[in-house]
């Protein structure tokens, strides 16, 4: 029966939720990794029961898990995340250069066509990729060793890698987002990047306009239109209609344009949604009301989603990498609180529910949508 | 035989209960110690130690007979009561947070 999985990653563990279609009753199963940070949790596009999770903690590092059977068993794979060469330095906070060091895994990729092959964004900024379904990771260092790398500096969050966007159709292009560099775009499956932050304006850095130095929380992007894309970024919600090369503002009415996810509905490349947060200093939605905001006309005006929704004393964020969409004919929404909701939409964000309601803080979301 | 206690999700990584019960050739010190247990568990690569430097993880700590033994050389012998399995090495995550 056509269903969906949903797959989330919290502070303290992994969740799997499943539904049906109708996407009413849910089957909450975890935590898996207990007690570990899952920074993301997803699955292959080419095999729906290839998934493999980002487990780190601050004690014993980074663990990759995979699952061959949709969840239901785990196996730990390879865990070696080795910058290529000499890893150089980067800018710290205060602006003295720092040594490239791994941290974590922020997130997993798979690739469109093939299981075994994932691509890993990772902190302090790199990414690699494993063609053995995780066994070995290499890096494509072509990223870091961009003429830009030393300069790049960590956000308030660590310097992450964060966002990897595959072109449908040709493989070699690749767009990833990292945290507080900007948009990256390679045409070679990697070797060669060149920044695409043409349009982009952030007040934050000396020189607003710079090529690179941007803090992108996060890339959309409908499958049909790979040219089109969207940001959210520290402040203004972006949009692209050249694949990166140029980015207009399409914040319009939206009550405050600082955020940290956006995603595309599935079926209509045109209707966008983001989840406005007051500011960088106060992460959680503005007046206490926990608000999706939907643009069907790929931005500029944008329409609030409330019904189901907490509309008085909400004070969660809504992290990047936590909110997605399925593709069943009634396009479904979800996304993860900092609170701990997983709420979920079947009707493309008009009636919202909560599928659980006290789970750790949640890090990332991911569905499935099953055959 | 040296006796390994291992802090609790590192056993759930590795699918164990309770200590493991290691065999090393030679001098019994953290660093043949490690490389036996990683030999057997290689799921603990990376976990307890750097994967290419094999320096000590920032949050993690050895303990035998009531001495923190994390800042020890890794070549440095073990005490005569771990190396004759009296008294376990202990692996621990170091106590952090709120």
């Amino acid at each position: 029966m056509t269903g969906v999985r949903v797959l989330v990653g919290t502070r303290k563990g992994a969740f799997v939720l499943t539904s049906d279609a109708k996407r009413q009753r849910w089957d909450v199963s975890g935590p898996h990794f207990a007690g570990w940070e899952i920074y993301h949790v997803t699955g292959s596009p080419a095999d729906s029961d290839r998934l493999y999770a980002a487990q780190s903690s601050g004690w014993f590092g980074q663990v990759i898990q995979r699952s061959d059977d949709g969840g239901q068993t785990w196996a730990p794979v390879g865990n070696q995340f080795s910058y290529d060469g000499v890893p150089g330095t980067h800018q710290w906070y205060d602006g003295t250069p720092h040594p490239w060091e791994f941290a974590r895994v922020w997130h997993l990729e798979p690739l469109l066509t093939d299981p075994d092959t994932v691509y890993a964004g990772v902190e302090d900024a790199a990414l690699f990729r494993s063609i053995d379904g995780g066994q070995t990771w290499q890096e494509l260092s072509g990223l870091r060793d961009h003429d830009s790398g030393s300069s790049w500096q960590p956000g308030a969050g660590g310097m992450c890698l964060h966002t990897i966007l595959q072109h449908p159709t040709d493989p070699g292009r690749i767009l990833v987002a990292i945290s507080s560099a900007g948009v990256f775009r390679t045409d070679d499956t990697g070797k060669t990047w060149r920044p695409t932050n043409r349009g982009l304006r952030s007040e934050q850095i000396p020189d607003p306009v710079a090529e690179v130095g941007h803090c992108v929380h996060r890339l959309a992007m409908h499958p049909s239109r790979p040219n089109v894309l969207f940001m959210q970024k520290h402040w203004d919600v972006m949009r692209s209609d050249d694949a990166g090369e140029s980015w207009q503002e399409i914040s319009g009415d939206l009550p405050t344009d600082f955020g940290f996810p956006i995603a595309v509905h599935a079926h209509e490349p045109d209707t966008v949604y983001v989840v406005p947060i007051k500011s960088d200093s106060e992460h959680y939605p503005p007046e206490g009301k926990l608000r999706v905001y939907r643009s069907r006309t790929g931005g500029h005006e944008w329409e609030p989603l409330t019904k189901g929704l907490p509309q008085h004393d909400c004070y969660v964020n809504v992290l990047r990498d936590a909110m997605a969409v399925d593709s069943l004919d009634s396009c479904g929404i979800y996304f993860g609180t900092t609170g701990g909701q997983v709420y979920a939409s079947a009707d493309a964000g008009d009636s919202w529910a909560p599928i659980v309601r006290d789970l750790p803080s949640v890090l990332s979301v991911e569905v499935q949508t099953l055959p | 035989m040296i006796r390994v206690r291992l802090p609790a999700h590192l056993r759930t990584l590795a699918h164990l209960e309770g200590e493991v019960q290691l065999q090393v050739v030679g001098q019994a010190t953290q660093r043949a110690v490690l490389d036996a247990l990683e030999t057997r568990y290689p799921v603990l690569r990376g976990t307890i130690r750097d994967h290419v430097t094999h320096q000590r993880r920032a949050f993690v700590r050895f303990f035998a007979c009531e001495q923190d033994l994390s800042h020890e050389l890794p070549d440095t012998p073990l005490p005569h009561e771990v190396v004759t399995g009296t008294e376990p090495f202990l692996i621990v995550g170091a106590m952090a947070g709120g």
